[in-house]
């Protein structure tokens, strides 16, 4: 074991990826020599050389593309996207491409080997354009998986298994907890389980549910609850496509209650799904109406971010809430 | 028409080499043969203040964000002979396109450093209503849009708000300005196609500054720079000294004819370098070297300008220290000044999503409100935008 943040974690997986396989492939923008803005790729060009990681042109429907067809050509590509804002150039490949090769081609031809790597999440005084949270376009998309770490044990090994799962995998990394984040990681190469949530703490009183960097304020307000008397379990989803939702209807069904909380707006947000998901499930079980702690249904601020983000206190609000029902 | 060769022969670019367009050489002497272009002795003053302004306030600035009093800032040193010499020869009208390292354009279309101000603190005199990162500036009245950070997707809107020009009929046309990074999005090729299929009064003009970030420009792209692609669309295209105010400010007054005269877009490909960092977020010691910043650094742009703008005797050493000390006490006053204002209104959260304000946005910011009202430390901004009386932080930011 050695302590890391998240970005060392991230940066040691590609690693053993990388040793292991000579077919994975890292690439993206500034990737190469700079090891990405982040510092994310740091020496894996030194390490493997500039075919197995570059830079590319500075165009995201050109990455995702050429990854595409790297990947139906038996490659294993590591594609970064810069930040997830960025992605959107990108969508027509990862839609219509990355999400239906298997599908259209009667499994003919696959893209399974592709990983898209991509920072999302506020909380940086990014504004607009460098705080936002896809991942609700992407769960709308069947064909894709999509994976969120919360913490450098997390990332490491949820990175590695996504590197070798059969499908393509969107990696949506907390970029908030980058250098923030930091935990004991073990050096060797493991893997954690793509599709399955985890409990991070054990509670009779009410669920609450969340993924990514939004799980270390779920637990602040977990904790705040705590000291009211508040029993709270918190579930990591992990995954979001395909989404355990056994493992939160077994929690609910326990507790009764539900709080959901993610950075992205509340209309179509992946919390939604949850909701309707646990309403249909554990109808008779609910003690009071599933709450979702989420971001306004407006673009991402600057200046009034704090205002927006969904915090420890609007949580613990919530919970207060739904306990008091 | 079709020709027929009965022979395979490849062609591979390299039967094309575009110069570089050049009216003055470092020492700011115009090369033999070169002619000065019509440019008066005010315009000429004009243009050479908003490129001392704008080093100016990028050195201030950069600063401030060193010591923490701002976020963020991008520099445009290194290109402001580019930036400000294209628009010094455009029409006041023409509408302007930029990417977001382009503050010399507004400078010299006399956007006030109260104005620059207010966006970089995001303050509640701030067009932008704090939403934006700094430098994300925008003008209405100075036909200057609203820069979004996303790369490239100003270039095909220029397109387009130049067909509406080209419609409307009068006499106007569109400037966009992009890195040569940029212009390896798709939408960068979009825009040149449609701009020339709908023979449109637009001028792309490509400041090739040789970084994107990191990514130096061989890795960028193979050919000859950005210029060579104007051909596969049939465009017309120049490329010129970008450190050359003269020469880009000739080029852009002539590229401005065409599209105006004869509707037709025109690629200009500035050759440059930046010479600072992307951002104040980058540390450009990571992938260059510091001997390759110092040959640039001896061509400085704002530097050439003024050697010429001194032997044509419309400039003097007494009137340089006095513009340099007027502006560096504006724009200090002006940030003190500026850091100070409140920030927008929490109401600015929920408007200018739609044109109308929703009942469920409405509902989700009265939601909000009680929640400030119950925790008005946890948000000073918003507990000061309801007038709530908040315990005062602990005082460390007084000014040292």
């Amino acid at each position: 074991m050695a302590k890391m943040n998240l970005l060392q974690a991230i940066n040691g997986a590609l690693d053993i990826a990388m040793a292991e396989d000579d077919k994975v492939i890292c690439f993206g923008e500034d990737v190469g020599v700079f090891g990405g803005v982040f510092r994310a790729t740091s020496h894996l060009q030194e390490k493997y050389g500039k075919a197995r990681c570059f830079n590319t042109p500075l165009v995201e429907q050109g990455i995702i593309g050429f990854a595409n067809g790297l990947a139906a050509q038996g490659s294993v590509p590591v594609a970064e996207i810069q930040f997830a804002d960025y992605i959107f150039p990108a969508f027509d490949q990862i839609v219509n491409e990355t999400a239906k090769f298997r599908y259209r081609s009667g499994d003919l031809f696959n893209v399974g080997g592709l990983t898209i790597r991509t920072p999302y999440g506020g909380g940086i005084a990014g504004g607009l354009y460098h705080s936002q949270s896809p991942e609700a376009y992407f769960t709308h998309t069947p064909g894709l998986k999509v994976v969120v770490p919360r913490n450098p044990y997390q990332a490491k090994g949820l990175l590695l298994a996504a590197i070798r799962d059969p499908d393509p995998v969107l990696f949506l990394e907390p970029k908030r907890l980058y250098r923030a984040a930091t935990g004991e990681v073990p050096e060797e190469d493991y893997q954690l389980p793509i599709g399955q949530a985890e409990i991070t703490r054990e509670g009779g009183d009410i669920t609450l549910v969340g993924w990514g960097a939004q799980m270390e304020v779920i637990h602040k307000a977990a904790e705040l609850a705590e000291e009211q008397g508040i029993d709270c379990e918190v579930i990591d989803l992990r995954t979001l496509s395909p989404w355990d939702s056994d493992a939160v209807v077994e929690s609910v069904l326990k507790t009764g209650r539900l709080v959901i909380s993610h950075e992205a707006p509340l209309t179509g947000g992946f919390a939604g799904e949850i909701a309707a998901t646990v309403a249909e499930r554990c109808f008779l079980y609910l003690e009071s109406p599933i709450r979702r702690v989420t971001g306004l249904d407006t673009p991402f601020p600057l200046v009034l971010e704090k205002e927006y983000l969904p915090d420890h206190l609007k949580i613990f609000e919530a919970i207060r809430e739904s306990v008091d029902f | 028409m079709t020709r027929f060769d009965h022979q395979p022969s490849f062609m591979t670019g390299d039967e094309f080499s575009i110069p570089t367009f050049s009216l003055l050489d470092p020492e700011g002497v115009l090369y033999e043969g070169a002619s000065a272009p019509a440019l008066e002795r005010d315009h000429a003053r004009r243009l050479y203040k908003a490129m001392l302004a704008t080093r100016l306030l990028d050195e201030r600035m950069l600063a401030a964000q060193r010591q923490g009093r701002l976020s963020f800032y991008m520099q445009c040193t290194g290109e402001e002979a580019a930036i400000v010499g294209a628009t010094a020869a455009l029409d006041e009208r023409d509408m302007i396109m930029a990417q977001y390292r382009e503050q010399g354009a507004l400078m010299y279309r006399g956007f006030t450093i109260d104005e620059f101000m207010n966006q970089l603190f995001g303050n509640e005199l701030d067009y932008g209503k704090g939403r934006q990162m700094p430098v994300h500036y925008g003008s209405r009245k100075l036909h200057y849009m609203t820069i979004s950070s996303p790369l490239a997707t100003q270039i095909p809107q220029a397109t387009g708000y130049a067909y509406g020009q080209k419609l409307a009929g009068d006499g106007l046309c569109t400037l966009t300005f992009f890195g040569e990074g940029a212009a390896s999005e798709g939408d960068f090729h979009a825009a040149l196609n449609m701009a020339s299929v709908h023979q449109v009064p637009v001028i792309f003009f490509c400041r090739n500054n040789g970084y994107a970030i990191s990514t130096p420009a061989v890795e960028q792209f193979a050919a000859d720079g950005i210029a060579p692609r104007a051909m596969g669309y049939r465009m017309h295209v120049i490329r010129v000294d970008g450190n050359d105010a003269l020469a880009v400010f000739e080029a852009t007054r002539r590229a401005r004819v065409i599209a105006v005269e004869q509707n037709k877009p025109v690629l200009i490909e500035a050759m440059s370098y930046r010479l600072a960092a992307h951002s104040s977020s980058d540390d450009p010691s990571g992938y260059r070297a510091k001997s390759e910043e110092e040959t640039w650094r001896l061509k400085d742009p704002v530097l050439r300008f003024r050697k010429w703008l001194t032997r044509q005797e419309w400039w003097s050493d007494d009137e340089q220290s006095e513009l340099e000390e007027s502006l560096r006490r504006e724009v200090l006053d002006t940030l003190k000044r500026a850091e100070k204002r409140a920030a927008p209104p929490l109401d600015s959260l929920i408007t200018d999503v739609y044109a109308e304000v929703t009942p469920e946005l409405t509902r989700q910011l009265d939601g909000l409100k009680r929640h400030i009202r119950r925790y008005p430390e946890a948000y000073p901004k918003g507990a000061k935008s309801l007038d709530l009386d908040i315990a005062p932080a602990a005082s460390t930011d007084e000014e040292v």
